[in-house]
């Protein structure tokens, strides 16, 4: 990091404090080159006070641990640059939306974790796997389809954008969706209509409004919306060929 | 929390906003719509005098909106058809620029023709 301060001076810096039943509170933190918000919230730990709960690991965009809501839009903090999100030399951050809150930044993601699970979102190994390597034709339909949403690093940035989470806490949401088209397309899964199963199930596919706000805030660029979509396509077909 | 329009802020979203007022103006508009056609039967005399009273420019141009408003729902439904049950489409953002488009054209069509 550079530690020149710049010729801006101070930030101005809110952060939610508390529970659910929380409030902001302000720090003024001094402005750097190239400072990120995650720069700014450590700063506030490191220097202002060491009880600020938050999470962060990897600093640079990988483990996507460091997910809150800047300004009101969720954003991996460790990408976000304080001089694109700065109003006014006033930077609000909150925890990111739609999960329990632990405490200050921190959210427990359980729920959201629960709910790949409800959409089956684990390899089922088939029996032909065992008997010698899977041979997968890059280019072929399914694998497009699977390598086109199998970058998720599941940081919850859809699932805390996306409203439809919001209006019915019982919708999986985006990201578990996108991991069950995922393996709805791995020709090597040992139960693909039965993914496809939990992903339909309840308030799963056929819940999606198709607002496209995960395929507008993925920060790895995926499109949740479209795999959903995919979803919906293969359960209707397989609906009218008299799936359970 | 505050919920603000900020990362609603994108096509999709408003193409959304604007499926769901647009139907839910027309679902209010359908039953007066209908209680009109029935006084041809009931009272045909009123009929006429409520004719004569939509030939007015306000009401035309309020006529206009409607005509966007059912336009726009149905560019909507049809984009979301094909978002459904058609292969994946890249160009979400340039079909709901059509869409949008599409609606703006028929209500200046049905404005060119309103007066």
């Amino acid at each position: 990091m550079d530690a020149a301060p710049s010729p801006e001076g101070e930030l101005t810096v809110e952060i939610w404090r508390g529970g659910a039943d929380g409030r902001f509170r302000t720090y003024r933190v001094p402005r750097r080159r190239n400072q990120t918000v995650l720069d700014a919230v450590t700063y506030v730990q490191r220097h202002i006070d060491p009880s600020l709960a938050y999470r962060f690991a990897c600093r640079v965009g990988v483990c996507g641990s460091c997910a809150m809501t800047v300004n009101g839009a969720p954003r991996w903090t460790c990408r976000t640059r304080v001089e694109r999100v700065a109003r006014r030399g006033r930077v609000r951050v909150a925890p990111l939306r739609n999960l329990p809150i632990i405490r200050d930044l921190a959210v427990d993601m359980t729920p959201f974790f629960d709910k790949w699970a409800r959409a089956k979102g684990h390899f089922v190994p088939s029996a032909a796997g065992t008997q010698g390597f899977a041979e997968v034709a890059p280019d072929s339909p399914e694998r497009r389809a699977a390598d086109a949403g199998v970058e998720c690093i599941g940081c919850g940035i859809c699932y805390a954008v996306c409203d439809v989470v919001a209006w019915n806490p019982d919708y999986v949401g985006p990201a578990a969706l996108n991991r069950a088209w995922t393996l709805v397309n791995d020709v090597r899964d040992g139960d693909r209509a039965g993914h496809l199963a939990a992903a339909a199930a309840g308030a799963g596919c056929h819940a999606c409004h198709s607002h496209q706000s995960c395929a507008e805030y993925c920060p790895t660029g995926l499109n949740p919306t479209a795999s959903i979509a995919g979803l919906k396509r293969m359960a209707f077909v397989a609906a009218l060929k008299g799936a359970p | 929390m505050t919920v603000t329009i900020g990362p609603r802020n994108h096509p999709a979203y408003w193409a959304f906003v604007l499926h769901r007022v647009s139907g839910l103006a027309l679902a209010l508009f359908l039953p007066v719509h209908l209680y009109v056609l029935a006084l041809a039967i009931d009272d045909a005399a009123r009929l006429d005098r409520f004719l004569a009273w939509t030939e007015g420019p306000l009401v035309k141009a309020a006529e206009a909106g409607l005509v966007v408003l059912l336009a726009a729902h149905m560019a909507g439904g049809l984009r979301l058809l094909a978002l459904e049950f058609l292969p994946w489409h890249e160009g979400q953002k340039a079909r709901i620029a059509i869409g949008a488009g599409f609606a703006v054209a028929v209500g200046l069509a049905f404005l060119l023709n309103a007066f």
